[in-house]
């Protein structure tokens, strides 16, 4: 490469994937330089600063012209910029998560390594050549095994880190699999070309081995989204790994995984067609993801009730919210961009504020179980009113943004001329019976006695609470906040453009 | 009259709400008072501006609030969900009803010692969804406003009840949720499908079905039908949805069930009449005989109940589930006399229960209980109270000039024009409702004055102004019923044409 052709390169449409690497490499300088006896917090706070820059960065590129640089391996389109805005928000509560949190924010490990988880998942929503996807899925798995094992001297989170090494190679190896049969029909790795390829019919002749390509694809993904079938991690996982992590699989990793999983399904298997039946391999599929879906809202909703432990519960919580955002996903309507990008946005919020709410009891108090914020609201009032709204969020109770989110879902799922009805209902009847294990973390703040001895947050988790709660309830009364800058991009005309 | 003079009604309680908050400990109470007292006079304000119903247009008040995917042009405004306010008489009503009876529940909370000031704040939130719900011009604003009642509902009952109270609260959550749900799917699918949930634009658009963004089959409105009809069958309660409210009039604080029995109740009513006769009136028309017969089964399996029991509390429980089949036996009428006739009995059912809950109240903060084992002879050491209790009964039974004849009255003679025989089995409820009542009160007001009952004092300032104002309305509707009626008539008027058809 010429300087000449360096020059001419877009580089700023790679600005905030740049800054991150910088900083990443960087932070990794900084704790070979500083002194032993400097606080590691300072490097936290340099990764806090470059992941704000590389939000600021974004936010510039948002009238930007949609671009597909390096020979189609990164493409800055309306999809990736706004889905690395919710990863990159995401991010900067995690980081001011894991400012506070007294052991975690002295190890620099876990300041590099989730940047380069991160940079990972931001170039997943930014690729459409299926060798960087999976480097990028890559990089975000191998790093987030690391960080969830981090504190190798505390028995759960090695045995919780064990159990997501195992589970995740298996599932990389699955999707890796699966996604070998899409290059063996196609002969090629570039989304879009695969995409014209297989909607010219090139596989018609082959249509079982698009079939299990996606079974087997679809399969390896749900464990970045923690949904059936590959969900069984997320609770050892949530419960054993240190909080700032859990934080960042809960939010980050997910809306990466369901990034990857928007790139992959709709370029190559909606526009798949096969012959016989006149049909795409997407619409011959939707049953065996919508009963997925059905089998993560049920399972998650339902075991949740039994949870004695709030990580754990929340875990569950989370395996069901993944089986919402697949409903949104599956219908393939109008309103899919949108409400996965909204409940996705609206997720992120909520469980950041109430993950960083339980750390914070976890801490003080000595105990994660449910009787652990009993009485909260004695002790620290404006808490639990933070708490209220969290957990009335995920519920789905309107005035919060969970609620517009579910709505903008049930849309979505109706507007299909055959609408998907039982799916919808399922969802509905469950969010009733995950109810009673949200109102119970609520009859337990509200109506149970417990410690006197407030609870005292950090000052940067003040911040992530308050901000939390201010989009919560934002997003809530006034959702076009959000939906606003969602409709000024073209998602769909973008997305498909080569 | 200012054209923000609903969002004053809707949103008055929220200065309740900060008053309460910040004021100091000695005199937050009296600040809930002025309060509910300002928005009592509101709302009476705004009742009789609206009797001259023209002018009601002008009240209409529409903000843009979301939009959900824009992929028409900008002059096509589907999905958009506005924030639209408005009321026609039918919502009059249940405003003014709603601001009487939030008044009585403030006074009445005054004998809560415990956390009252968390008590006033949650009501005043309820009060926001109450009228919010009235007022509502849309599916999701409505939506909206109706779960704004459920949340503090949930703490209200569960926090000041008596000892089964979370329980109770509980039953209530999750049986509403439930509701809600069915209530969500409806929505859900009708905005899908038309992209709009004005009410006004969905009465047009659903009977006369014309083109819609994805088609509505008739079997599809049937069972867009069912399901509202489960979703206010939870809330009124019908038969077999009404173990949870059972739970909630026996178990929680009386001044939280004045609210519940008056007015939120009544959203079930409101809903049935709104929607499920409003949007589906060919779908309602083939569902009639069933609801008759519901409405029957519920008047008589719960007065028949409510004459077993051995406690004022239980007795009035089971009288609340029975009188709501009288609105039902209305509804399923498909007539004006019978939809007026719902409408009326919802209201005067609403003040009923408030005066009986309120004695129910004064009986406890004296001792504890409304068991009949317990109190005897009331009529000897606290002849107010016993008195009350009587005229509260005797309107309950549906005596002629008091408000619970004339919704009685007007729903049976609906019945009788359309299901005879249905109706003609019905009346038996009369006759229950008469026994059963009486029952209580001879058990209650006279016998043996027992040592434990001479102790009782008899009605305090506040108690007494309390029920004067309810005793006034109730004796004023049944008098002079034409006060509800004919603010309900142009609204009744609408919907009789719209099950006609013209």
């Amino acid at each position: 490469m010429t300087w000449k052709a360096l020059s001419e390169f877009q580089w700023e449409s790679m600005g905030p994937e740049i800054i991150l690497i910088a900083a990443a490499l960087l932070l990794l300088v900084l704790e070979l330089v500083l002194p032993k006896n400097v606080s590691r917090k300072v490097i936290g706070w340099v990764g806090l600063i470059s992941v704000v820059a590389a939000f600021v960065w974004l936010i510039t590129l948002y009238n930007h012209e949609p671009v597909n640089l390096l020979f189609g391996t990164f493409k800055l389109d309306s999809f990736s910029i706004v889905f690395k805005t919710i990863l990159l928000i995401g991010a900067i509560l995690v980081l001011l998560l894991a400012l506070g949190d007294h052991t975690i924010s002295e190890q620099s490990e876990y300041y590099t390594l989730f940047i380069t988880a991160l940079i990972g998942t931001m170039y997943m929503a930014s690729s459409s050549d299926l060798i960087t996807l999976f480097v990028g899925l890559e990089l975000l798995s191998i790093s987030s095994y690391i960080l969830v094992g981090i504190q190798k001297r505390r028995e759960g989170s090695s045995e919780a880190a064990l159990k997501y090494v195992i589970n995740g190679g298996i599932s990389t190896a699955i999707t890796l699999f699966g996604l070998s049969y899409t290059y063996g029909l196609t002969g090629t790795t570039n989304i879009t070309e695969m995409n014209l390829a297989l909607s010219q019919g090139v596989a018609s002749s082959n249509e079982f081995l698009l079939i299990i390509a996606f079974v087997l694809v679809f399969v390896g993904l749900s464990f970045k989204l923690a949904s059936v079938p590959f969900h069984m991690w997320a609770p050892d996982v949530y419960e054993g790994a240190p909080t700032p992590v859990t934080a960042f699989l809960a939010t980050v990793s997910k809306t990466g995984g369901f990034i990857i999983v928007l790139r992959i399904f709709l370029s190559i298997f909606a526009g798949a067609l096969l012959m016989e039946e006149q049909k795409s391999v997407f619409e011959v599929m939707q049953p065996i993801v919508g009963v997925l879906a059905a089998l993560s809202m049920i399972i998650g909703n339902t075991i949740a009730l039994k949870q004695n432990n709030l990580k754990r519960m929340l875990a569950y919580s989370g395996i069901a919210h993944g089986g919402y955002l697949l409903v949104a996903f599956l219908t393939i309507s109008p309103f899919m961009f949108e409400s996965i990008w909204f409940y996705l946005l609206a997720y992120t919020f909520m469980t950041m504020g109430i993950l960083t709410i339980v750390y914070n009891v976890q801490q003080q108090r000595g105990s994660d179980s449910l009787s652990a914020i009993a009485g909260l609201v004695k002790t620290n009032p404006y808490l639990a009113i933070a708490m209220t709204i969290f957990v009335l969020s995920l519920a789905g109770i309107p005035l919060t943004s969970g609620f517009i989110g579910k709505l903008n879902i049930f849309m979505g799922a109706f507007v299909p001329v055959k609408g998907f009805y039982v799916l919808g209902g399922i969802l509905l009847l469950t969010t009733v019976i995950s109810y009673f294990y949200y109102f119970g973390i609520l009859q337990n703040v509200f109506f149970r006695s417990g410690e006197e001895r407030p609870v005292v947050l950090p000052k940067t988790h003040i911040l992530v609470v308050i901000i939390c709660v201010i989009m919560t309830v934002a997003l809530g009364i006034k959702p076009s906040l959000a939906y606003d800058v969602f409709h000024q991009f073209e998602i769909v005309k973008d997305f498909f453009q080569a | 009259m200012s054209s923000q003079f609903l969002l004053w009604v809707v949103f008055s309680p929220l200065l309740g709400l900060l008053l309460v908050t910040f004021a100091p400990k000695n005199s937050y109470k009296i600040w809930a008072l002025a309060t509910a007292v300002l928005t009592f006079v509101l709302t009476a304000i705004t009742y009789i501006a609206g009797q001259n119903q023209s002018n009601l247009q002008d009240w209409n008040i529409s903000y843009e609030w979301f939009s959900f995917g824009k992929f028409f042009a900008e002059s096509t405004r589907l999905f958009e969900v506005k924030f639209e306010l408005g009321v026609d008489g039918l919502s009059l009503v249940m405003i003014l009803l709603t601001g009487v009876i939030s008044l009585i529940s403030v006074i009445a909370g005054y004998s809560i010692n415990k956390g009252s000031r968390s008590f006033y704040q949650l009501l005043f939130i309820l009060q926001v969804g109450m009228y919010g719900v009235f007022a509502s011009q849309n599916l999701v604003l409505f939506f909206l406003f109706f779960e704004l009642t459920l949340v503090p509902m949930f703490f209200l009952i569960g926090r000041w009840g008596r000892f089964d109270s979370e329980r109770a609260g509980y039953q209530f959550l999750i049986y509403n949720g439930l509701g809600s749900a069915f209530l969500l799917f409806v929505i859900a699918v009708l905005f899908a499908r038309t992209g709009t949930t004005n009410y006004a634009d969905l009465a047009n658009i659903i009977p006369v079905g014309y083109d819609t963004i994805s088609p509505i089959s008739e079997n599809l409105k049937m069972g867009l039908l069912v399901c509202l009809l489960i979703a206010f069958a939870i809330k009124l309660p019908l038969f077999p949805f009404h173990r949870w409210m059972v739970n909630v009039h026996t178990q929680a604080n009386p001044a939280v069930v004045i609210i519940h029995a008056g007015i939120l109740l009544k959203i079930g009513t409101y809903g049935l009449i709104r929607f499920a006769l409003g949007i589906f009136p060919d779908q309602f028309d083939k569902m009639s005989v069933a609801l008759a017969i519901i409405g029957v089964v519920n008047l008589l399996y719960g007065a028949y109940i409510a004459l077993t029991q051995k406690d004022l509390r239980s007795v009035l429980a089971y009288s609340s589930f029975s009188h709501m089949g009288i609105v039902i036996i209305g509804l399923a009428a498909m007539n004006s006399a019978g939809i007026q006739g719902a409408i009326f009995q919802s209201v005067s059912h609403g003040l009923i229960a408030a005066l009986l809950f309120l004695l129910v109240g004064m009986l406890e903060n004296r001792g504890d209980t409304t068991s009949f084992d317990k109190i005897s002879g009331l009529a000897k050491s606290t002849p107010r109270l016993a008195g009350l209790l009587l005229f509260g009964g005797m309107a309950s039974l549906g005596l002629p000039g008091l408000s619970g004849f004339v919704g009685e009255w007007l729903s049976f003679v609906g019945l009788f024009q359309s299901h005879k025989i249905i109706a003609a089995v019905g009346t038996l409820g009369i006759i229950l409702t008469a026994a059963y009542i009486l029952r209580a009160i001879l058990a209650l007001s006279f016998g043996k004055n027992s040592e434990f009952v001479s102790s009782f004092t008899d009605l305090s300032k506040h108690e007494t102004i309390a029920s004067v104002i309810l005793v006034i309305a109730i004796i004023g509707l049944g008098v002079y019923p034409a006060l509800v009626n004919d603010m309900i008539l142009s609204s009744v008027d609408f919907i009789i044409q719209g099950i006609r058809g013209v």
